[in-house]
C-alpha cells in the first residue's frame, strides 16, 4: 500500500539557490541587492510544503533489466545502480503548485524573481528528496539495510517514460497531486520521481 | 429527480463505502483497472453493491470512477458504463426492499492537470467528463456523484459537464488535506461559493483521512453552505501489518466518529477507502436515531477565487479599478500589443495596495474583447488569489470569461434594461456569480432616488424569476459627475441609503466618476467615498494607488469600530509616503559617478537599480528626446552589461537585474511617447515561443525581456505553442525574425516541425533557436538559421539580421 508523508521543509539554502540561478561567485558588489531579492523570494515561497508518496517493492536485477511487480524496466544504468539490491523504494515527491504560481506570476512581470523562484523550487524539491531519503535511510538501518543513491528517470539511459509507470504505481495524482502530461512532464513542475535501492549491510 | 432532493433534506440517507477496498479483497491485481471488472467480473460487482444496500446504504456509486474521455474511446466508455449501471441495477433488483435505493454515476478525477499548470484544456476536461455523463444518463442512473476531486478547477469542469448533459441531481465531493484545503489550495468556503454558484445539489468530503480528521472541514462546509453536506471519509490511514494493508480505524470506532459528523450537521454519511459494508452497517446503527440537522439557508454575499473568498456586506470591500483602458493611453497600448505582463502587474500591485477584488475590463475598439477578456481572466487567475470582477457590456465575452473563471466571480453588470436582464441573468444562474445591478433601464437613468429604487425592485423581481438569490445582487445607484449636475451626488447617495436600509441589499459604486471634469479629483473622490460609506456603501470600485482614497478607507474602518486597537489604521499610516526634505534630494543628485564615462541613468541600469532607473529616466525625458534616451542611454548601458555577460564577468541574475532596470526606464519612455501621441520608432518584429509540448518558459522570457530592452517589437506566444500558430503569427505580422525555445529533448521534434513549416510558408523569416535540449549541430540539422546559446547572442543576432531588412 502506498504511503503518503507530509513535510515542513528546512530553511532555504541561499548558496544553493544562487547556484541553481547561475549566479556565479558571490563576491561581486551587486550581490547585496541580489541577496535582498532572494530573501524576498524565499519569504514569499515559504508557502511550499513537501509531499511524498512511496512504496517498497521486491525487485530482481539481471541482464540490464530490473523487475518490479508493476513493471519490467530495461536500463543498464538503473541495473548498475540497483545491483545487489533485493528491494527498492519507489517514490514521487513534490513541493506543490504554489511555487509554479509564483514562477508564473513573475514570469511576465519580473524575470529576476522568476529566475530565483525557479531556483528556489529546484532547491526545495531537492531538499525534500534529501530529507525523505535521510529519514528512509535511518529507518532501514534498523533492519540492517542501507540505501543506494536515488535514481530518477532521465538519469543515464533510464527513459523518461518510466515516470508513467512510477506515477501509476504510486497513484501520485490522487495521493500528492502529481500528474503527468503527454510529453512526460510533471505538474506541479517541481516534482521528482525516483527509485532507491535497498541492500543488506553497512553503507558502502 | 426532485424526489431525491426533497428526501435528503428530510431523512438521513446513507452512502456506500469503499469499492476498491472490496475489489482488492476479491482478487483485483495491483495495477489492474477497477472499471475493467464491469465486463469481466459482473457477479463480484453485483455482490458488492448488494452488500452495501443490505448494510443500509441508500445511494450506491456504480463502478465508473475511473471512466472518462481522456482515458477511453466513446465506444469503450459506453461498454463499461453500461456494464457498471447494469450491475448496480441488478443488485437493486435482488434486494427485497427496493424503497429508497438509488444508483449514482460515479465521476472521479481525470488524473491529469488542467492548463496552465498542466496540459489539459478546460473545455477538453468538460468534454472528457461529459462523455461519461451522457452514457450514464442513457442507461438511467438516478444522480451524478462527483468525488475525490483535489482541484477546484477540475471540479468545475465536471459539474458543468454534469449540468449541461443531464437534469439529474449532482452531488459533489472533494478530497481535503490535513490543512483543511484541497491539494491545489482551495478552502472549503471557496468550494462552497463555487459549487453553490454552479448549482450543485449537495456537497461534501470524501477520501483523505479518517472521520476524526475531517470533522473540521465538515463543520466549515456546514457553516458556509445552504446545501445538504455529506461525509464519506476513509477508515483512517493505511498501515502495513504482516504484508497486508490495514486501515487504522475499525468499524466501531468509525461509527463512533460518524456520530460526531451527524451532530455537527452532516446529512448523508458513508465511507471511502478502507471501509466495507460492516462500517456502513455500524454507522447506520449508530446514527439513525440522531435527528437530521436543519439545513440553514445562508445569506452571505460571497465572491471567490480558486483559493479565497471575499464577503460583501460586512466590512467595506475595495474593488481595484485599474485594469481598464478608459482614459489610459498606456493601458490601451498594452492591450494593442497583447502585453499581458502589464495587466498582471496592475493586478498584483493593486492587491498589494489593499484591493480585495480586481475589476477586469479590456473593452476597446479594435480589440477582440471576447478573446482578450478570456485571456486576461485566465492569466490573472493563474497567479492572483484575489477574486475577479468581470466587467464587460459584451454578453458573449461575459459568458466566455465566466465559463473559464476558477471561482465565483463578481459580474459587472446587469441593468433594468430588458435585453440586459434577458442576457445576463441566465449566465448568473448557470455559472454563479455576484451581479452588479445598475439602477437604470430602457428609459435611461432616473433623476430621482425613488426612480432608481423602483428599478432596483424591478431587477429583484426579474432575478427571482430566473431563480437567482437576492444575496447575489449588489446594487449600483450610479455615480455621476458632480461637475455636470450639482444635484447628482445627492440623488446617488439617497438611492444608496434607501436600497441599503429599506431593501436591505448590498451596494456598490464606481466612486471615481463623481469628480469627472474637476481639478484635484482625489480630494472630491475621497470626500464622496466617506459620504457613500456612511450611507451604506458595501463595495467601492476605486483606485487603490490613490493615497487619499486609502486614507479615507482606513479612517472610516477605524472610526466605525471595524479596526480593533486601530491596528490597520496605524499600519497604513506608517506606509504613507512622506515628502522628502529638499536637502536629501540634493544629496541624491550630487551622488558621485562611480563608473568612468557613464551617466547616472546608465549606472542605475548597470547596477540593476530599478526604481532609480525609472526616476532618472523620467527626469531625462523632461529635456531629452525619447529616442535619444533609448539610444544614447539605455542601450549603451545594456551593452556594458551584455558584454560583461559574454565575457563571463557578469552572471545571469545580474544581467536580468539590469534588464529589469532598463525595462523600468523604458517604461517611462513608453509613457512619454504615448502621452505625446507620437509613435515610437520601432525596431523589427520578433515572434517568440516555447514549442508545442514544452512548458518551460523561463529561458524564453529572459530572451524576450532582453529583446524588449533593445526595442524589438516582441510578440510572445507563450509556451506549448502549435507550429501552425507560430507560422500564422509570423505571416500576419510579417515578422522578419522568429525565436523558438525547447528545454526537453522530447520536444525538439516539435521544434523541427515548426522550423520546417516556417521555412515552407514564410521563407523570409530568420529562425533562431535555443534551449537546453539543443546544440549548434542539431539546430543546423533541423534547418534553423541560427543557434543562440543565450539571450545576449539572440539580441546580437537580431541586431545583425535587422541591418539587412
Amino acid at each position: 500500500m502506498v504511503k503518503v508523508l507530509f513535510y515542513s521543509l528546512p530553511e532555504c539554502d541561499f548558496e544553493e539557490v544562487l547556484r541553481y540561478a547561475g549566479a556565479g561567485k558571490t563576491s561581486d558588489g551587486k550581490n547585496e541587492d541580489m541577496a535582498e531579492i532572494v530573501k524576498e523570494c524565499t519569504e514569499e515561497a515559504k508557502i511550499v510544503r513537501g509531499r511524498v508518496c512511496f512504496e517498497k517493492y521486491k525487485i530482481s536485477v539481471e541482464n540490464g533489466k530490473v523487475k518490479f511487480p508493476f513493471a519490467e524496466i530495461e536500463s543498464e544504468s538503473l541495473s548498475k545502480n540497483l545491483s545487489g539490491c533485493s528491494s527498492a523504494v519507489v517514490f514521487a515527491a513534490t513541493v506543490g503548485i504554489g511555487i509554479d504560481r509564483l514562477i508564473r506570476k513573475y514570469g511576465s512581470t519580473d524575470t529576476v524573481k522568476a529566475l530565483f523562484m525557479q531556483a528556489i523550487g529546484t532547491e526545495r524539491v531537492e531538499a525534500l528528496c534529501d530529507t525523505f531519503c535521510r529519514d528512509l535511510s535511518e529507518k532501514v538501518k534498523r533492519n540492517g539495510y542501507s540505501l543506494k543513491p536515488r535514481f530518477s528517470p532521465g538519469y543515464g539511459d533510464l527513459s523518461l517514460d518510466v515516470q508513467k509507470k512510477i506515477t501509476e504505481a504510486t497513484q501520485c495524482a490522487k495521493n500528492i497531486g502529481v500528474t503527468l502530461n503527454d510529453g512526460m512532464l510533471m505538474s506541479p513542475s517541481k516534482s521528482v520521481t525516483a527509485i532507491v535501492g535497498l541492500y543488506k549491510g553497512e553503507e558502502r | 429527480m426532485t424526489e431525491l432532493l426533497e428526501k435528503i433534506r428530510k431523512t438521513r440517507l446513507y452512502l456506500d463505502g469503499g469499492m476498491g477496498t472490496m475489489l482488492y479483497k476479491m482478487g483485483l491485481e495491483p495495477g489492474e483497472l477497477t472499471e475493467g471488472w464491469n465486463l469481466t467480473h459482473k457477479a463480484e460487482i453485483i455482490s458488492i453493491h448488494k452488500k452495501y444496500y443490505e448494510a443500509g446504504s441508500n445511494i450506491i456509486c456504480a463502478n465508473t470512477f475511473g471512466i472518462n474521455g481522456l482515458k477511453y474511446s466513446e465506444e469503450k466508455i459506453s461498454e463499461m458504463v453500461s456494464g457498471a449501471v447494469e450491475c448496480a441495477n441488478e443488485a437493486r433488483r435482488l434486494c427485497k426492499d427496493k424503497e429508497n435505493k438509488y444508483i449514482a454515476l460515479d465521476i472521479g478525477p481525470l488524473g491529469r492537470m488542467l492548463k496552465p499548470y498542466g496540459d489539459v484544456d478546460f473545455e477538453d476536461a468538460v468534454e472528457a467528463f461529459a462523455k461519461t455523463v451522457r452514457v450514464g444518463v442513457k442507461f438511467g442512473v438516478d444522480l451524478i456523484f462527483i468525488e475525490t476531486m483535489n482541484d477546484g478547477y477540475e471540479t468545475k469542469a465536471a459539474v458543468l459537464a454534469a449540468k449541461e448533459n443531464s437534469g439529474l441531481p449532482v452531488f459533489v465531493s472533494n478530497a481535503y488535506e490535513e490543512d483543511g484545503k484541497l491539494i491545489n489550495g482551495s478552502s472549503p468556503e471557496a468550494m462552497v461559493a463555487l459549487l453553490e454558484g454552479l448549482g450543485a445539489d449537495a456537497i461534501g468530503v470524501n477520501c483523505s483521512f479518517g472521520p476524526d480528521k475531517l470533522l473540521g472541514v465538515v463543520k466549515r462546509l456546514v457553516a458556509a453552505s445552504s446545501l445538504p453536506v455529506f461525509a464519506k471519509p476513509n477508515a483512517g490511514l493505511p498501515e502495513s501489518v504482516d504484508g497486508e494493508t490495514v486501515y487504522n480505524i475499525t468499524a466501531e470506532k468509525f461509527a463512533g466518529e460518524m456520530i460526531k459528523m451527524a451532530k455537527i450537521g452532516a446529512c448523508m454519511l458513508g465511507g471511502c477507502c478502507g471501509t466495507d459494508p460492516e462500517y456502513i452497517e455500524k454507522t447506520v446503527a449508530a446514527t439513525k436515531d440522531i435527528p437530521l440537522a436543519k439545513i440553514e439557508k445562508k445569506n452571505y454575499t460571497v465572491v471567490s477565487s480558486f483559493s479565497r473568498t471575499v464577503r460583501i456586506g460586512e466590512r467595506p470591500v475595495l474593488i481595484g479599478e485599474r485594469i481598464n483602458p478608459t482614459g489610459k493611453k498606456r493601458f490601451k497600448q498594452a492591450l494593442v500589443e497583447n502585453d499581458i505582463g502589464y495587466i498582471l502587474n496592475e493586478g498584483t500591485e493593486q492587491v498589494e495596495k489593499g484591493a480585495d477584488i480586481l475589476d477586469v475590463n479590456v473593452g476597446l475598439p479594435g480589440i477582440d474583447e471576447k478573446k482578450m477578456l478570456k485571456k486576461a481572466v485566465s492569466e490573472l487567475q493563474a497567479v492572483e488569489s484575489a477574486p475577479l470582477q468581470i466587467d464587460t457590456s459584451d454578453f458573449d465575452a461575459m459568458e466566455k470569461a465566466l465559463r473559464i473563471y476558477n471561482g465565483k466571480a463578481m459580474i459587472n453588470s446587469v441593468s433594468g434594461k430588458e435585453e440586459s436582464l434577458r442576457k445576463v441573468f441566465p449566465l448568473v444562474k448557470k455559472y454563479g456569480g455576484v451581479c452588479v445591478a445598475l439602477t437604470l433601464d430602457d428609459n435611461g437613468i432616473p433623476s430621482t432616488a425613488k426612480g432608481r429604487v423602483e428599478i432596483a425592485k424591478k431587477i429583484l423581481r426579474a432575478a427571482d424569476e430566473y431563480g437567482i438569490d437576492k444575496k447575489d445582487i449588489v446594487f449600483d445607484t450610479l455615480c455621476m459627475a458632480a461637475s455636470a449636475d450639482i444635484t447628482a451626488p445627492g440623488v446617488t447617495l439617497d438611492a444608496l441609503k434607501i436600497i441599503h436600509d429599506e431593501l436591505k441589499m448590498n451596494t456598490v459604486l464606481g466612486v471615481s466618476n463623481i469628480s469627472f471634469g474637476l481639478p484635484q479629483r482625489d480630494t472630491v473622490n475621497s470626500a464622496f467615498f466617506a459620504m457613500a460609506l456612511e450611507n451604506g456603501l458595501s463595495a467601492a470600485i476605486i483606485n487603490p494607488y490613490s493615497t487619499e482614497m486609502m486614507k479615507t478607507y482606513y479612517s472610516y474602518m477605524m472610526l466605525r469600530g471595524m479596526d480593533k486597537d486601530c491596528k490597520n489604521y496605524i499600519g497604513f499610516s506608517e506606509s504613507i509616503p512622506v515628502e522628502k526634505p529638499v536637502e536629501n534630494i540634493q544629496k541624491a543628485q550630487e551622488k558621485p559617478k562611480d563608473q568612468e564615462g557613464t551617466t547616472e541613468l546608465q549606472n542605475a541600469i548597470i547596477k540593476g537599480f530599478r526604481e532609480r532607473a525609472a526616476e532618472l529616466s523620467a527626469k531625462e525625458l523632461l529635456s531629452a528626446d525619447p529616442m535619444s534616451v533609448i539610444n544614447d542611454q539605455i542601450i549603451p548601458a545594456l551593452d556594458v552589461v551584455g558584454k560583461g555577460f559574454e565575457k563571463k564577468t557578469v552572471y545571469l541574475p545580474q544581467l536580468l537585474m539590469s534588464a529589469e532596470a532598463a525595462k523600468a526606464a523604458f517604461e517611462k519612455v513608453k509613457e512619454a511617447v504615448s502621452a505625446s501621441g507620437r509613435t515610437e520608432n520601432k525596431r523589427a518584429k520578433f515572434v517568440i515561443a516555447t514549442v508545442k509540448g514544452d512548458i518551460h518558459d523561463i529561458g524564453k522570457n529572459i530572451v524576450k525581456a532582453l529583446l524588449e530592452n533593445y526595442g524589438f517589437q516582441t510578440i510572445d506566444l507563450g509556451k506549448d505553442v502549435d507550429p501552425e500558430t507560430v507560422v500564422e503569427t509570423v505571416l500576419q505580422e510579417k515578422a522578419p525574425l522568429c525565436g523558438l525555445s525547447a528545454l526537453m529533448t522530447t520536444t525538439v521534434v516539435s521544434m523541427e516541425k515548426t522550423v520546417k513549416l516556417l521555412k515552407e510558408k514564410a521563407p523570409w523569416c530568420k529562425v533562431v533557436v535555443g534551449g537546453a535540449a539543443l546544440t549548434k549541430e542539431y539546430a543546423e540539422k533541423i534547418g534553423a538559421d541560427k543557434y543562440a546559446k543565450d539571450a545576449m547572442e539572440t539580441v546580437r543576432y537580431a541586431e545583425e539580421t535587422e541591418k539587412y531588412i
